[in-house]
C-alpha cells in the first residue's frame, strides 16, 4: 500500500477573484515506503506547495490526501501538528537549529512535543545524534557547529520521532559540495531502513541521488521517472572536516 | 507537555535576554512595591491615630464654659463660669444616650513627696471620670463616691508623677503627699495612657476628689463648676443623639432665647477621630491608585517587550510548529513568560516594599502596619498583570502560519 496518496489536489489562492492563483492544479501521486524522491522544477512552479501540503505544514483547496492510509486533508490545526510530530520529520535549507539550545536539546524538541518523559527523551536524542556521527558534539551549541555538523544535527532531529517521511527541503542549498554528499549519503541511507525521503531542490546533481524524480511546472507534474540512484560516496576524513 | 518544560523553555528565553527582561519587569516591580509601603505607611498613621483617640476615651463629649466679653476683648474658653453643679446632675439624670458624666476641675500645683517634690497638673473629679476616660487603675482604686461626698484627701497619681515623686517601680499606694501643707493619702495609680495626639503627656496628672479640690485647692464649693465636664455617650451612634441633647438641656436651663448663642461650648472627639481616619483612608485610597496605575504601565510594559519578542521569534515559532508543537504549547510558552515576568516583578516588588516601609519607618519614625491580604493582593494582581497584558502577544505567537512563519527573516 502507498505511503502517501494524492487525488486531484488543488490548491488556489484568492479564489474567484482577478488575482486568483492556482499554485497547485489538480496533483494526484503516489509514494510507496521507503522511496527516495526529488521534486524539482523552476521557482513558482508549485513545488514548495506541493511539499507544504506533503509536510501537513498546509492544507489543499480541495482533493484527497491519504498519508498512512489516513486522510489528513481537512484536519484541524491541532490534529496537523499531531501528524508532523508522530509520522514526519524536516530539515531545512538553513538548518532551522535554535540558537540557544545545545545539540541534544534541539533533537530532544519532537520528543517534547511528543510527551515523552525526561529520561526516553536524552536516551533516543542521544542515539539520534549518535547515528549522524556527532556523540561528542550534543552538548555544543548550534554557533559553535559548523554548516555539516548542525545540518547532521537537524537530521537526527528529523530522525528522532521514529518518523516514516522525511522532507528536505534544498538540504545542501548552504552546504559545499563535500558536505552536500555526506549529507546526501545520510538520507540515502534511510531509504533500506523503510523511512521514506522526499526532496525539493534545483540542482540535477543533488537530484541525482534520488530513486524518483517529479518535476512540476505550473501546479502540475509534468515528469515523474524511476531511475537508477547514483551513491553518495563520502571519504573517509568524516568528522575533522566538518 | 509538562509546565515544568514550558517554565524552562520560558526561563531560558528571559534569561538571553537579561537586561531586558530586567527592565521589563522594572515597571511591576515598581508598582508593587509602591502598593506595599504606601498601604503599609497609611495602615500604620491610621493605626496610630485609631489608638490615640482610644486613649482619649470612647465615644467621649467634653462640655465647657463659654467666655466672658469685656469690651469687645473676648476671654476664651472657660472664663465666664456658665456651667454649674446642677446642669452636671441634669445632664447625668435626664438625658438617656449618656453613660456617664463627670467633672473636672484643674489646676496647676506642687505635689510633694518626703523627698522631692513636682509640679502637675491637679484634677479635681468624680469616680465617672475614670469611666468616661476609659481609664482603669494599675495599683489601688480609683476615687470613690464616698470620697467625693465626705471630701476625703486622697490622691491618685498619675505614672509620670509617680515616677517623679518616688521613681520608678515604686508603688506608692498607703505614702502621704502634700498639696498646698494639705496631707493627701494616695490611694490609687492610674495606668500608664501616653500622649494625646497632640503630644501632651497625659499621665503627668493627679486627680483628687472634686469636693476636696473644691475646698482645698481652689477654695469653696459654689453654684458653678468652674472646668469642664466629661460625658461618654453610650455608644458610637449615641454620641451626636448625647450631642444634641445635652445642647437643648443646657439652653433650655441656661434660658437661652432662639437667637442667642450658647454659653457653653460641645466638643465630639468622635467626630474628631473620624474626620481624621477620613482623612487617612482618603489618602491611603489616593495613594493606592497611583501605584495602580504604575502597576498598569508595567502591565503594558510587558506587552511591549512580548510583542517584540513574538516577532523576534516567529522563526523559532515556525520550527517548533513544524516539529508538532500545537497552538496552545505556544501559546502556554508565551503566557508563562508573561507570567514569570510579572510574578518575578510581583515577588521582587513585595520584598522592595516592605524593605522600604521598614527603612521609612525607621527613619522617619512613622508606624508601619502589613497587612496580609495587601500582599496577597499586590501578588494576585501581579499575576492577574502578566495574564492580562501577555495574552494578546501569546495568541498572536500561536495563531501564527507555521509556513509563514518558518519564511519569516
Amino acid at each position: 500500500m502507498a505511503l502517501i496518496e494524492l487525488e486531484q489536489i488543488y490548491k488556489i489562492y484568492n479564489a474567484g477573484s482577478d488575482a486568483e492563483v492556482r499554485a497547485l492544479a489538480g496533483v494526484s501521486l503516489s509514494i510507496a515506503p521507503g522511496e527516495f524522491v526529488a521534486v524539482m522544477g523552476p521557482s513558482g512552479s508549485g513545488k514548495s506547495t506541493l511539499m507544504n501540503v506533503l509536510g501537513c505544514l498546509d492544507r489543499p483547496t480541495s482533493g484527497r490526501y491519504l498519508l498512512d492510509g489516513k486522510d489528513v486533508s481537512r484536519l484541524g490545526k491541532n490534529e496537523l501538528a499531531e501528524v508532523r510530530n508522530r509520522t514526519l520529520g524536516f530539515v531545512f535549507q538553513n538548518f532551522n537549529l535554535l540558537p540557544r539550545m545545545s545539540a541534544l536539546e534541539n533533537v530532544e524538541l519532537p520528543l517534547v512535543y511528543a510527551g515523552v518523559p525526561a529520561r526516553d527523551r536524552k536516551q533516543r536524542s542521544s542515539e539520534a545524534l549518535e547515528l549522524v556521527g556527532l556523540a561528542k558534539r550534543q552538548d555544543h551549541h548550534p554557533n559553535q557547529l559548523s554548516g555539516g555538523q548542525q545540518q547532521r544535527v537537524a537530521i537526527a532531529r528529523a530522525l528522532v520521532g521514529r518518523p516514516k517521511i522525511i522532507f528536505a527541503d534544498e538540504p545542501t542549498g548552504n552546504l559545499d559540495s563535500r558536505t552536500s554528499t555526506e549529507v546526501m549519503a545520510m538520507l540515502q541511507a534511510l531509504a533500506p531502513t523503510g523511512i521514506t525521503v522526499a526532496l525539493v531542490t534545483h540542482e540535477p546533481d543533488i537530484a541525482e541521488y534520488a530513486s524518483r524524480v517529479i518535476v512540476v511546472k505550473d501546479g502540475l507534474i509534468v515528469r515523474d521517472e524511476q531511475r537508477e540512484a547514483r551513491r553518495a560516496v563520502v571519504l573517509e576524513t568524516g568528522e575533522e572536516h566538518a | 507537555m509538562s509546565l515544568y518544560v514550558t517554565l524552562r523553555i520560558a526561563l531560558r528565553a528571559l534569561s538571553r535576554n537579561r537586561l531586558r527582561s530586567f527592565l521589563t519587569t522594572l515597571g511591576v516591580i515598581i508598582g508593587v512595591a509602591a502598593v506595599i509601603t504606601m498601604t503599609a505607611i497609611g495602615e500604620g498613621a491610621k493605626a496610630r491615630i485609631q489608638a490615640a483617640f482610644a486613649s482619649m476615651g470612647t465615644n467621649m463629649l467634653v462640655i465647657s464654659p463659654g467666655s466672658t466679653t469685656l469690651g469687645g476683648v473676648k476671654g476664651g474658653s472657660g472664663t465666664m463660669p456658665s456651667l454649674t453643679w446642677d446642669d452636671l446632675k441634669a445632664i447625668q439624670r435626664d438625658v438617656p444616650s449618656v453613660r456617664a458624666a463627670a467633672a473636672v476641675l484643674r489646676s496647676s500645683a506642687s505635689i510633694v513627696s518626703e523627698t522631692n517634690n513636682w509640679s502637675t497638673s491637679i484634677q479635681g473629679t468624680a469616680p465617672e471620670y475614670f469611666d468616661v476616660r476609659n481609664w482603669p487603675m494599675s495599683s489601688g482604686s480609683a476615687i470613690t463616691q464616698s470620697d467625693v461626698d465626705t471630701g476625703a484627701k486622697v490622691i491618685v497619681l498619675g505614672q509620670t508623677v509617680v515616677d517623679q515623686l518616688f521613681g520608678r517601680n515604686a508603688d506608692p499606694v498607703g505614702q502621704t503627699v502634700r498639696i498646698r501643707q494639705v496631707p493627701f493619702t494616695v490611694v490609687g495609680v492610674a495606668a500608664k495612657k501616653g500622649q494625646s495626639p497632640m503630644g501632651q503627656d497625659y499621665d503627668d496628672t493627679a486627680f483628687v476628689p472634686q469636693s476636696t479640690f473644691a475646698q482645698k485647692i481652689q477654695g469653696g464649693l459654689g453654684k458653678y463648676l468652674q472646668g469642664t465636664i466629661f460625658v461618654s455617650a453610650k455608644s458610637d451612634a449615641d454620641t451626636g443623639r448625647a450631642q444634641d441633647s445635652i445642647e437643648a438641656l443646657l439652653r433650655d436651663r441656661h434660658q437661652l432665647r432662639q437667637n442667642e448663642d450658647n454659653d457653653f461650648q460641645i466638643r465630639n472627639l468622635a467626630e474628631i477621630a473620624s474626620a481624621q481616619e477620613e482623612g487617612t483612608k482618603t489618602m491611603t485610597t489616593l495613594l493606592a491608585s497611583v501605584a495602580a496605575v504604575s502597576l498598569l504601565v508595567g502591565g503594558i510594559g510587558i506587552m511591549n517587550i512580548m510583542l517584540v519578542s513574538v516577532t523576534e521569534r516567529t522563526r523559532e515559532i515556525g520550527v517548533r510548529m513544524a516539529l508538532g508543537a500545537k497552538p496552545r504549547h505556544v501559546l502556554a510558552q508565551f503566557l508563562i513568560e508573561a507570567l514569570v515576568l510579572s510574578i518575578a516583578g510581583g515577588i521582587i516588588g513585595i520584598a522592595l516594599g516592605v524593605g522600604l516601609a521598614i527603612l521609612l519607618g525607621k527613619r522617619f519614625d512613622w508606624p508601619v502596619l502589613f497587612q496580609p491580604q495587601v500582599i496577597l493582593v499586590a501578588a494576585g494582581f501581579s499575576g492577574l498583570v502578566g495574564i492580562v497584558f501577555g495574552l494578546y502577544p501569546a495568541r498572536k505567537a500561536s495563531e501564527l502560519d507555521p509556513i509563514d512563519a518558518l519564511r519569516h527573516e
